[in-house]
């Protein structure tokens, strides 16, 4: 197989699954998840194939470029193609393997559902959708991709669509993301039009523009204060994609779809695309150090923001969404602090624990039918091998040393620590807390005395328990791979005293959780009642989702959709379509009296005809 | 001297009463009598010129005048008739189907 046939097919293969899904197998359960699953399967083999074929002496030189002329007009050329560097090729390896796992865990966790054929369909749909944006070699394509993959995010999270809560987490999803999409869109139009002072120039591609941008703000071509917000255009979408602080509330609400989603779509992958895009084009933001530290302290507020939220939640893959929150955060916050490398090392450690940890409470969910942590209890007996994978994803997620978690998490807060002391601060706090929602929903859910459906739960199915333990064996293994190496990052000395501080922190909040949920010593409510101000704050999630729903009902729709309706209604339809009716009807009326059915009227209108025609000979002008 | 003009001027004021007679008249008979006031109107501009330019065309076309005239004013009293039948009246201003 040739290289450019292996990179289409990475790409194409989960689109030509998806069809066969939708249009042959929507009544076929095993068509539709074997398509499914041999399709990101295919993806992964050429994958890896790609990858090794790419390593020291191999024929395979990165970066390499596939693609075809999509749109080909004078002055606007736009690919579709396949951009492989070790950046692409290390975040297809995560989507596809990551994902191939889910997909063989949903056969078993979906087995009872009665739309198993269309969710494979739309998984596989995503699954291109994602490929499109990683693989993308141009702003248009990943803009594409962009809104498929929201799209798609929308059809699953609503894939119990009767349903109300679902249904409205879909659409909630969809919306704060088209909210973002727009500043997103307008960064990319604008990148655009200074991309080339000459019209037939300008391009979206990724290589040119990173070529030639820097030579052009050097040469004073572009004005430097318009690259900023360009920029913070292009980090609006980032924020609506990864869920930054504050249009992270749709990130919570997507937990209604089925867990399986949660895992690829809310941890894994799509959520990491905002991370993605800004490594990706790090080149350009890296010129922007006002950008940089907006993004910086977005990511920070976000980590902060999130852990709290996440130590006051009950439900259980509520906990784990305002994890995945926390530590997007830590990404964007790595991409803000210049770290490229980092950043991207840690979504792909969190990609295995946390895929892990959401894949670990399916199979909770899946044995017990209950997702409230306080009516669990008591799963390391009737569970076992989804609490010691649990346990194993909650170390990583802790950051205890020595699994994937500790490593990433670690060169994060070692950038942090040279380049700002305030946010090294709330990034090791931030960690203290993360171990502590961490251990206290681990005690909670698996080792305390079974309060409910514990004590009555069965272990799931090895289509479930072998990706869990796959995945844990990735979430030990993962700070081993060399991911920071491969991406270019030179090896540095470790930090010894960042290390011992975080792992200090960690075993803080370790102990605390213990202390308040194992050992009982100290009451939960007690430390409530004390911080009243913040807990309530907490409880009512910062009043963030109060204030977007005022500002919807209030503002926006009596106000500016009022203005709108009102212009409508009065103008368009009542002045002017009813006004074309109404002048017509008038311009009838005072035509209709020519004919007064008396012969001696037309005669008299004849005899008038046939004067101006007998002038129009004397004087040809008239 | 009597010139083509005078026949002319005779012409037009006879087919000008003629005119007149079609607007004006509300008896359907009267619409016919001036259609041929104006008939004869014409004939006696066509007479004129034909002695005036010495050219027999002009009366032939007379003939052919009053003879289109004769086919006209059957065709017209029997239109008359009809009228009559169906309106019961040969006033112009009540023959009229339209409402308003």
């Amino acid at each position: 197989m040739t290289i450019p046939v292996l990179a289409w097919t990475i790409l194409l293969a989960p689109l030509a699954a998806a069809a066969v899904v939708l249009l042959f197998g929507l009544h076929r359960r095993a068509l539709s998840a074997g398509a499914a699953i041999l399709g990101l399967l295919t993806s992964f083999a050429c994958t890896v194939t790609l990858f090794l074929r790419s390593q020291h002496g191999g024929p395979l030189h990165l970066p390499l470029e596939a693609s075809i002329e999509w749109i080909a007009l004078p002055g606007l050329r736009i690919p579709f193609g396949i951009l492989l560097d070790p950046l692409s090729i290390l975040m297809t390896l995560v989507v596809t393997g990551v994902g191939s796992a889910i997909f063989i865990y949903s056969t078993g966790y979906m087995a009872e559902e009665r739309a198993y054929s269309r969710f494979f369909g739309l998984l596989s749909l995503f699954a291109f959708s994602m490929l499109t944006i990683v693989l993308a070699t141009n702003w248009v394509q990943l803009f594409i991709g962009w809104e498929l993959v929201g799209f798609c995010s929308y059809l699953l999270i609503g894939h119990w669509y009767e349903r109300p809560s679902a249904a409205d987490a879909g659409k909630k999803a969809f919306m704060v993301n088209r909210v973002a999409d727009f500043g997103f869109m307008l960064g990319i139009l604008s990148l655009w039009a200074v991309s080339s002072p000459i019209a037939a120039d300008r391009t979206f591609h990724f290589q040119t523009l990173a070529s030639r941008l820097p030579e052009h703000v050097a040469a004073g071509v572009i004005p430097a204060h318009v690259l900023p917000w360009i920029g913070l255009l292009l980090f609006c979408g980032v924020a609506g994609k990864s869920a930054q602080f504050p249009l992270h509330v749709w990130l919570p609400d997507a937990m209604e779809g089925p867990t399986p989603v949660s895992a690829l779509i809310h941890a894994a992958t799509m959520v990491a695309a905002g991370v993605y895009l800004l490594a990706r084009n790090f080149w350009l933001f890296e010129a922007m150090p006002s950008t940089l530290t907006v993004i910086m302290w977005v990511g920070v507020a976000t980590a902060f923001l999130a852990a709290c939220l996440a130590m006051a939640e009950t439900d259980l893959k509520r906990i784990l969404a305002y994890s995945t929150l926390s530590q997007l955060g830590y990404m964007v916050m790595a991409l803000g602090l210049g770290g490229a490398a980092a950043g991207m090392y840690h979504l792909t450690t969190h990609a295995f624990f946390k895929a892990l940890l959401f894949l670990g409470a399916g199979s909770v969910i899946h044995g017990t039918h209950e997702q409230d942590i306080r009516k669990l209890g008591g799963l390391a007996k009737t569970m076992p091998v989804t609490t010691a994978t649990f346990l194993v994803g909650s170390l990583a997620l802790a950051g205890v040393p020595g699994l994937a978690g500790f490593f990433s998490k670690d060169e994060i807060l070692v950038l942090a620590k040279e380049h700002n002391a305030a946010v090294y601060i709330l990034g090791t706090v931030v960690a203290g807390m993360t171990a502590f929602y961490t251990s206290r929903l681990f005690i909670t859910a698996f080792l305390s005395k079974p309060h409910g459906h514990g004590s009555h739960a069965h272990e799931s199915p090895l289509v479930m328990t072998g990706p869990l333990v796959c995945l844990a064996l990735l979430a030990v293994a993962g700070g081993y791979l060399g991911i920071p190496h491969y991406l270019g990052e030179p090896h540095g000395a470790f930090h010894w005293d960042v290390a011992l501080l975080s792992i200090g922190v960690v075993a803080a909040g370790g102990a605390l959780a213990w202390l308040i949920y194992w050992k009982q010593a100290v009451s939960a409510q007690a430390i409530v009642a004390a911080l009243a101000l913040p807990s309530t704050f907490i409880q009512h999630r910062y009043y963030i989702d109060a204030f977007y729903s005022w500002y919807v009902t209030e503002v926006q729709q009596k106000v500016l959709a009022g203005l709108c309706d009102w212009f409508e209604q009065r103008i368009i339809i009542g002045l002017i379509v009813n006004g074309i009716a109404r002048a017509t009807a008038l311009l009838g009326s005072l035509v209709r009296r020519l004919q007064t059915g008396l012969v001696q009227a037309y005669v008299l209108l004849f005899l008038v005809g046939v004067i101006w025609v007998l002038a129009a000979f004397v004087e040809p002008g008239w | 001297m009597i010139t083509l003009n005078h026949y002319l001027s005779v012409s037009a004021l006879l087919f000008s009463i003629g005119l007149m007679g079609v607007l004006t008249r509300r008896n359907v008979l009267m619409v016919l009598l001036g259609i041929e006031l104006m008939f004869n109107a014409a004939n006696l501009s066509f007479v004129a010129y034909s002695r005036a330019w010495g050219d027999a065309g002009g009366q032939v076309v007379v003939f052919f005048v009053i003879i289109v005239a004769a086919a006209e004013v059957t065709v017209g009293l029997a239109i008359a008739v009809q009228l009559m039948r169906q309106f019961r009246t040969l006033q112009t201003d009540e023959i009229k189907l339209l409402k308003w």
